[in-house]
């Protein structure tokens, strides 16, 4: 039993902090969010030189093949730097659902372009009101000459309005099936807009949208349990992107109490502050943990545990999310509340997170109902 | 990274398991598994049967009879034991004044009261805090004054665990008035028997007779009684506060309230179907579960460093405050679960009494460095505030 990572994780990780901390600095960030694309190209070019854009590539295509602490590393830098670019979306999860269904000419066709940072690919799955329940897909693929019609709606793909390709969710007779569609595409229409953390994403409708077969991903009907087990490979990298940031937003606020002045003394010095900085590092630290738990688990092959592991972790670290983002937006005061100041920044990209992939109560619902079955 | 534990490890946990099975007494574990209370008889005699395993003092090292186990060992150790219903083993003698002995004792010391800790014969208590001193410990008055070849104690300590069956109590005493608080503390073992000693037990709220005040009154301890040097008492205290670590979250037992929190909730009925299934208490429970679970893992953190030989450092603050909340979250909810009932069992001394684990229980937040205080550790030397 070790918490330690090897030489080669230990530099991957040096790397991406140093690259966060060059090349994104806060008032960088600031231009890339005002732009019109709201990622940057060139950053997201740079990801893809340092190779992570294929750590969920498999091998024989040059990537890493998952890699879960490679992963929870990279995903550590994305939170610290609050990088507003797709590497969620389109490294880890497209990746990885192309990596579990892609058949081999999709995936020679496009993880080499993904890897290289040249393609974006987002799934497009979350549908109106179902609230986090992954098996609620209505938009349905029918049969149409030698492929399929798609019809219905998605809702807020995150990234959306940067993706070269869409991989689209859709009812199949009784299973649910995966397709790429071309943003492009004829009946594709896309309305976007900014998430809380100033993302782009977008609303998307598709009608009577055209796809061949070789846009079916994966065998027909059969999608629908990769979804759901990608789902746990997200929440583990998204658990690992909030702990970059908490791990941030707490440093942030420590050091601007100790240099915050009133009365004649730094914040910092008075007890009732100090010790909600206190609890802020216990909700870290139990954040963290959980945090090596999901990443150590995503593989995990019994899914019934791993789901335990994720709803736990994403319990943790939601909660963390909440009582940082609140606590460091009140020790900051009026600051705390600005566009200009970072610590709001934080406050929304960790507020998101929480929101994403189940909230905590959602997963404290799944956890509770799952333990109840298991005695 | 790797959470697994290694092939030696587990041939080590399912040792441990078969000698708790096979030799634990049937009534003390029935007693704990139920949460009824053990007597000091009970704590005896179990003790005494892992001394004749060898594993009298399972976190000392081989020199002084320990079985040399490391961190991982000792965690594997205290699972094993609380999850098959053993008792905690008394800490006083264990894991505080046994390791200041070790370290900063004499050879006589050690030779007269190391085997005599390990094998049960003494019980010790820990004489620090008293009426005007308590999380600020170092302002305590207790005064032995140096005549002859030995020193004369006067005065109060409070909130004495155990003190009614100690054979010795380890106490903190100012022998320089005149020195700064911290520096004019000397390190005394006292024989409880001593005349001059009184103990008084102190009532708490649950009903329970666990803590006493002890009154010194002109009392004789021989000078070789005082562990190290005269006036360094406070840094074999500190040595000592920050000794204790693999366990200080709790964790282990937690992990077994919680199964019998479980228990009940299944037993209790709400709306005609087991309380467990009440989407509200379930969520209560799901909450605490996670959380201990977290602790779990943030604990094996500190065991691995350990066992690395990187100091722990002070994420023991951290284990200590998350672990008692735990604590107490599970005897909360346990009073809950029992619902009404739970009124009516504070009588009966033999029952388990949620009612009065939930009241006992307040008290692990406030002693060992109470939770307050253990945030003023984190806030200075953590977060450097």
């Amino acid at each position: 039993m070790d918490f330690d990572l090897t030489k080669e994780q230990q530099q991957l990780g040096d790397s991406i902090q140093r690259f966060v901390a060059r090349e994104y600095a806060f008032e960088k960030r600031k231009g890339i969010l005002r732009s019109e694309e709201g990622m940057s190209r060139e950053v997201w070019a740079h990801l893809a030189e340092m190779g992570l854009l294929a750590l969920q590539v498999p091998e024989e295509h040059g990537g890493m093949g998952g890699a879960p602490i490679e992963t929870m590393l990279a995903m550590n830098g994305v939170g610290r730097g609050l990088l507003l670019e797709p590497y969620l979306a389109s490294a880890v999860v497209a990746t990885t659902l192309l990596r579990e269904l892609g058949s081999p000419a999709q995936q020679g066709e496009l993880f080499p372009a993904m890897a290289a940072g040249e393609r974006i690919v987002v799934l497009a799955h979350d549908e109106p009101g179902a609230r986090y329940d992954l098996t609620q897909v209505s938009t349905k693929a029918t049969r149409a000459g030698d492929g399929y019609a798609l019809s219905g709606q998605k809702s807020v793909v995150v990234h959306a309005p940067s993706a070269d390709l869409l991989l689209v969710s859709a009812r199949t007779g009784s299973g649910v099936s995966l397709f790429l569609v071309p943003w492009d595409a004829k009946g594709v229409s896309l309305a976007a807009y900014r998430t809380l953390d100033g993302r782009r994403a977008a609303d998307v409708t598709l009608s009577e949208v055209r796809a061949g077969r070789e846009a079916l991903v994966g065998a027909e009907g059969a999608a629908l349990d990769v979804i759901v087990s990608v789902n746990d490979v997200a929440i583990a990298a998204a658990c690992a992107e909030a702990v970059g940031a908490l791990e941030a937003l707490l440093q942030t606020t420590v050091e601007y109490s100790k240099s915050r002045k009133q009365f004649g003394v730094p914040i910092g010095t008075f007890q009732a502050l100090q010790h909600r900085m206190v609890e802020m590092l216990i909700h870290v630290e139990q954040a963290k943990s959980m945090s090596y738990l999901a990443s150590l688990r995503s593989d995990e092959k019994d899914l019934q545990a791993r789901a335990r592991v994720m709803s736990a972790a994403k319990v943790i670290v939601g909660r963390a999310c909440r009582n940082v983002g609140q606590e460091a937006v009140q020790i900051h005061g009026g600051m705390g509340m600005t566009e200009e100041f970072h610590a709001s920044h934080y406050f929304r990209r960790l507020a998101a997170l929480e929101l994403s992939f189940g909230d905590t109560e959602h997963h404290l619902e799944k956890f509770a109902l799952n333990s109840a079955e298991a005695t | 990274m790797d959470l697994s534990f290694t092939p030696e490890e587990n041939a080590f946990r399912q040792a441990v398991r078969s000698f708790v099975q096979s030799r634990l007494p049937a009534d003390i574990q029935k007693r704990t598994l139920e949460g009824r209370k053990q007597t000091h008889d009970d704590y005896k005699r179990w003790h005494r049967l892992l001394y004749e395993q060898g594993w009298g003092a399972p976190t000392w090292p081989k020199e002084y009879g320990g079985p040399g186990w490391g961190a991982v060992e000792q965690y594997i150790f205290e699972e094993e034991s609380a999850a098959a219903g053993a008792p905690l083993l008394s800490p006083f003698g264990l894991k505080m004044v046994g390791p200041v002995i070790y370290t900063f004792g004499s050879d006589a010391q050690k030779e007269r009261f190391l085997p005599r800790i390990r094998s049960a014969e003494h019980s010790w208590c820990q004489g620090y805090s008293e009426p005007g001193s308590g999380s600020d410990l170092a302002s305590l008055k207790t005064r032995a004054e140096r005549r002859g070849d030995g020193y004369v104690v006067n005065g109060q300590k409070t909130w004495i665990t155990h003190a009614q069956y100690a054979d010795y109590i380890f106490c903190l005493v100012r022998t320089d008035p005149k020195a700064k608080q911290q520096q004019g503390i000397s390190f005394l073992l006292i024989d409880m028997k001593t005349p001059g000693i009184t103990v008084r037990p102190i009532v708490t709220m649950d009903g329970g007779k666990e803590i006493n005040e002890v009154f010194f009154e002109d009392v004789h301890v021989p000078v070789e009684n005082r562990v190290g040097e005269e006036n360094a008492g406070w840094t074999y205290a500190k040595f000592l506060l920050g000794h204790e670590r693999t366990n200080i979250a709790g964790v282990a037992v937690s992990k077994r309230e919680l199964r019998r929190l479980k228990h009940i909730a299944s037993e209790e009925r709400k709306n005609g179907k087991p309380l467990i299934e009440d989407p509200a208490f379930a969520a209560r429970i799901a909450q605490v579960e996670i959380d201990l679970w977290a602790l779990e893992i943030t604990n094996l953190r500190v065991v691995s460093a350990e066992k690395e030989k990187r100091a722990p450092g002070p994420e023991v603050s951290l284990l200590k405050i998350k672990g008692t909340e735990i604590q107490q979250a599970l005897t909360e909810l346990m009073m809950l679960a029992r619902g009404p009932s739970a009124l009516g069992l504070l009588n009966d001394a033999d029952a388990f009494r949620p009612a009065a684990a939930y009241c006992n229980l307040r008290k692990t937040s406030i002693y060992g460095g109470s939770n307050e205080i253990q945030k003023n550790i984190i806030s200075r030397t953590i977060l450097g505030l």
